[in-house]
C-alpha cells in the first residue's frame, strides 16, 4: 500500500513539474530560447504571492488573480526590454543573459526576504484529504494536478486553435517570413514570454502552497522542468505532462526507498531515458 | 628579377613584447614567497585557480561551442578524489592531484557520451543535471562525511611539507604551476591543427562540418581535456580549503557563475579575455565584497550589459580598436620590406 501511495503522490507531483516544464517548452518552441532564470522566476512568483497574501489577507489561490497578470506583464517587458536583444541566432547571448538574470533574481530575493524558508498558508487546503480505496489523497495535490492538466489543455488550445497560436507557430517556423507577412516578431516574442510567465506564476503559487521555498531553490526547479521536457519529447505539450509524471513518480519511489535518493532517483531516470531514447518518449520537434 | 613577396606571420611586435613581459611577470610571481605576505599569497593562489577555471571554460564555450553550466561537477569531483585517495589509500596529496586529472578524464568520457546527445542550450542544462547527480551521489558516501562533508586529516596536510611556511609556499607554487600549464595547454592546443578545426566550428559549425571536420570528435576531446584539468584544479582548490562538503564542492555559483562572468566580461573566445576578466573580477570582489548580495547583483548586471552591448567583452573592444593579439593565434599578411 505504501508503494501505491508513493506512486499516486508522484503522479500528482508530476503535475507541478509539467507546469514548470510547459512554460519552458513554450518559449523554446517559439524563439529557441532556454531561460536559465525560469526556476528563479517561479520562486519570484511565490514570493510575490506571499507578500500579496500577507498584505491583503487573501488566500493564495485568490492572489493568483493578481500575480498572474503581474508576472505576464513582467515577462512582456523583460522580453522586449532585454531578451529580444539576445536573439541573434547564437546560443550564447540568451543563455548568458538569462544566467545573469537568474543570479540577480536570486540575490535580490535574498536581500528582500532573507534565506529563511517560507511557505504560502493555504488554510484548510493544507491538510484536507479524501480517502480512496485505503489511500488518502490530499485535496491540494489533486487540485494542483487538475490545474496542470487545465493549463496544458489551455496552452494546447492557444497554440493550435487561435490567431495568437498561429502567430507563435509562424515565427517558430520562420521568423523572417512571418515578419514579411505582417507579424511583428518582437511583439509576438513578448507575448510568448508573457504567457510563459503567466504559467510560471501559477506554478509558483502551487509550489509555494505545497512545499516551503527559499531564494536558492530556483535552479533545482528549472532542472526538474527541463527533465520533464526532455523525457516527454521536445515540442509536445501532452508529452511534457507525461514527462512530469514520470519524473514525479521516480522521485516519489526513490524517496520511499531512501529519503536521500528522492531527487537522485529522478535524475537517474532522466539520464536512463536520455541514454535509451535521446529525443524523449514523444518527440515532435526536430531540434 | 624576383619581386619581393608578401610574408605570413603569426607573431607580431606586440605579441613578442607580451611574451617577454609575461616571462618577467611569471618570474616575479614565482618569487612571491620572498616579497608577499601570507594573505596576499592565498589571494593570488585563488586568483590563479580561478584563471585556470576561466581559461578552461573559455576553451569549452568560446572555442568548442560547448556551453556548460556544469563544470562544478569536475571541480567537486577533483576535490573529492583528493580527499578519498589521501584518506583511504594514503596516497601523497601531490600525487593525488595528478591522479585527480586522470580520473577526471576517465569520468568525463561516459558523461560526454550521454550528454552530447543534447544540443545547444539543452546541453547546458544537461551538464547541470550531471553536476547535481555528482553532488547528490557524493552526499550519500558516508565514509566522506555524507551531506555534512569532511576535513583533510592533519597527517595528510603535514605530508605535503613539514613546516607551515613551506606548505604554504608549495601550494602557492602548485597553483601558479597549474595556471601556467593550463594557459600553455590552451594556447598550444589552439595553435595546433585541432585548434584550427575548433575555431572553424566556433565560427560556423555547418561550414566546418562540410569541410570534413569531425565536429563530434573535436568537441569530445576538448570536453575530456577540460574535465581532466578542471578536476585537477578542484583538487588544488580543496587542498587549500582543507575541508570539503557536497554543497561547496559542487556549487554552481562558485565554480560556474563567477567563472562565466569572468570570461564574458573579459572577452569570450580569446585567450586574453579570461586573464583580464579574472583581474577585474578580483578587483571588484576585493572592493565590493562587503556589500554581500548587492555585489552579486552588480556582477550580474555588469555581465548582462557586457553581453548586450559588447558581446566580445573588454578584450574584444581592444582587439576591434587596435587589432592587438598578445597570444598570436591568427595569421597576418605582412607587406614586403622595401
Amino acid at each position: 500500500m505504501d508503494w501505491m501511495n508513493a506512486i499516486i503522490q508522484g503522479i500528482l507531483l508530476g503535475g507541478l513539474y509539467a507546469m514548470i516544464a510547459a512554460g519552458l517548452s513554450l518559449i523554446f518552441g517559439v524563439m529557441r530560447l532556454v531561460n536559465i532564470a525560469h526556476g528563479d522566476l517561479i520562486i519570484l512568483a511565490a514570493y510575490l504571492a506571499l507578500t500579496a497574501s500577507m498584505l491583503l489577507g487573501l488566500h493564495p489561490l485568490l492572489v493568483l488573480l493578481l500575480v498572474v497578470p503581474m508576472m505576464a506583464l513582467f515577462g512582456y517587458v523583460l522580453q522586449r526590454g532585454i531578451l529580444n536583444g539576445t536573439l541573434t541566432g547564437d546560443i550564447l547571448p540568451p543563455l548568458l543573459v538569462t544566467f545573469g538574470l537568474s543570479v540577480i533574481i536570486q540575490n535580490a530575493l535574498l536581500e528582500a526576504y532573507s534565506a529563511d524558508p517560507q511557505k504560502l498558508d493555504s488554510g484548510v487546503l493544507d491538510t484536507a484529504s479524501m480517502t480512496m480505496g485505503g489511500i488518502s489523497i490530499g485535496i491540494l495535490p489533486l487540485l494542483m494536478f487538475a490545474v496542470a492538466v487545465a493549463v496544458i489543455a489551455g496552452l494546447q488550445f492557444i497554440f493550435y486553435r487561435t490567431a495568437l497560436g498561429r502567430a507563435f507557430r509562424a515565427v517558430s517556423d520562420n521568423q523572417d517570413i512571418a515578419q514579411l507577412m505582417g507579424l511583428n516578431r518582437r511583439h509576438v516574442f513578448g507575448l510568448a514570454m508573457a504567457l510563459s510567465l503567466a504559467v510560471v506564476a501559477v506554478a509558483g503559487i502551487f509550489l509555494g502552497m505545497r512545499t516551503s521555498f527559499d531564494p536558492s531553490v530556483g535552479g533545482g526547479r528549472l532542472i526538474f522542468g527541463f527533465e520533464a521536457v526532455i523525457i516527454g519529447g521536445l515540442g509536445n505539450l501532452w508529452g511534457t505532462l507525461v514527462g512530469g509524471v514520470i519524473l514525479g513518480v521516480a522521485q516519489s519511489i526513490g524517496g520511499q526507498i531512501n529519503p536521500g535518493w528522492q531527487v537522485l532517483a529522478g535524475h537517474v531516470v532522466f539520464l536512463l531515458i536520455l541514454a535509451i531514447k535521446p529525443r524523449g518518449l514523444f518527440p515532435r520537434m526536430t531540434d | 628579377m624576383s619581386r619581393p613577396s608578401h610574408t605570413v606571420h603569426r607573431s607580431s611586435p606586440a605579441s613578442r613584447a607580451a611574451a617577454i613581459f609575461g616571462l618577467i611577470v611569471l618570474a616575479i610571481l614565482a618569487t612571491a614567497p620572498l616579497w608577499a605576505g601570507r594573505a596576499d599569497m592565498r589571494l593570488m593562489s585563488e586568483l590563479f585557480l580561478y584563471l585556470a577555471l576561466a581559461s578552461l571554460w573559455n576553451l569549452l564555450a568560446g572555442y568548442a561551442g560547448l556551453v556548460s553550466v556544469g563544470q562544478q561537477a569536475y571541480v567537486g569531483f577533483g576535490g573529492y578524489v583528493l580527499f578519498a585517495l589521501t584518506i583511504f589509500l594514503d596516497i601523497h596529496p601531490i600525487l593525488a592531484i595528478g591522479l585527480a586529472a586522470i580520473l577526471g578524464a576517465a569520468i568525463s568520457v561516459p558523461v560526454a557520451l550521454l550528454i552530447f546527445r543534447l544540443r545547444g542550450a539543452y546541453f547546458a542544462i544537461g551538464t547541470w543535471v550531471i553536476a547535481e547527480v555528482f553532488r547528490l551521489g557524493f552526499a550519500q558516501v558516508q565514509a566522506l562525511g555524507g551531506g555534512s562533508g569532511t576535513s583533510l586529516p592533519v597527517q595528510v596536510v603535514r605530508s605535503i611539507a613539514s613546516g607551515r611556511t613551506m606548505r604554504e609556499w608549495t601550494t602557492y607554487w602548485m597553483a601558479l604551476g597549474l595556471v601556467v600549464a593550463v594557459l600553455a595547454i590552451v594556447y598550444l592546443f589552439l595553435r595546433s591543427r585541432r585548434g584550427l578545426a575548433l575555431t572553424a566550428i566556433r565560427d560556423n559549425e555547418l561550414a566546418a562540418g562540410s569541410l570534413g571536420i569531425d565536429i563530434w570528435r573535436s568537441q569530445f576531446i576538448v570536453y575530456v581535456v577540460t574535465g581532466a584539468l578542471a578536476a585537477c584544479t578542484g583538487a588544488l582548490i580543496f587542498l587549500q580549503k582543507l575541508r570539503i562538503t557536497p554543497d561547496a564542492a559542487f556549487s554552481v555559483n562558485d565554480w560556474t557563475a563567477f567563472v562565466i562572468f569572468i570570461v564574458v566580461i573579459g572577452g569570450i573566445g580569446t585567450i586574453e579575455g579570461p586573464i583580464i576578466g579574472t583581474l577585474i573580477y578580483f578587483a571588484l570582489r576585493e572592493t565590493l565584497a562587503d556589500l554581500g548580495t548587492t555585489y552579486l547583483i552588480i556582477l550580474g548586471v555588469v555581465a548582462i550589459i557586457v553581453m548586450l552591448k559588447a558581446p566580445n567583452g573588454l578584450w574584444g573592444l581592444v582587439r576591434a580598436r587596435w587589432g592587438v593579439e598578445l597570444f598570436p593565434l591568427s595569421y597576418r599578411v605582412a607587406a614586403p620590406k622595401k
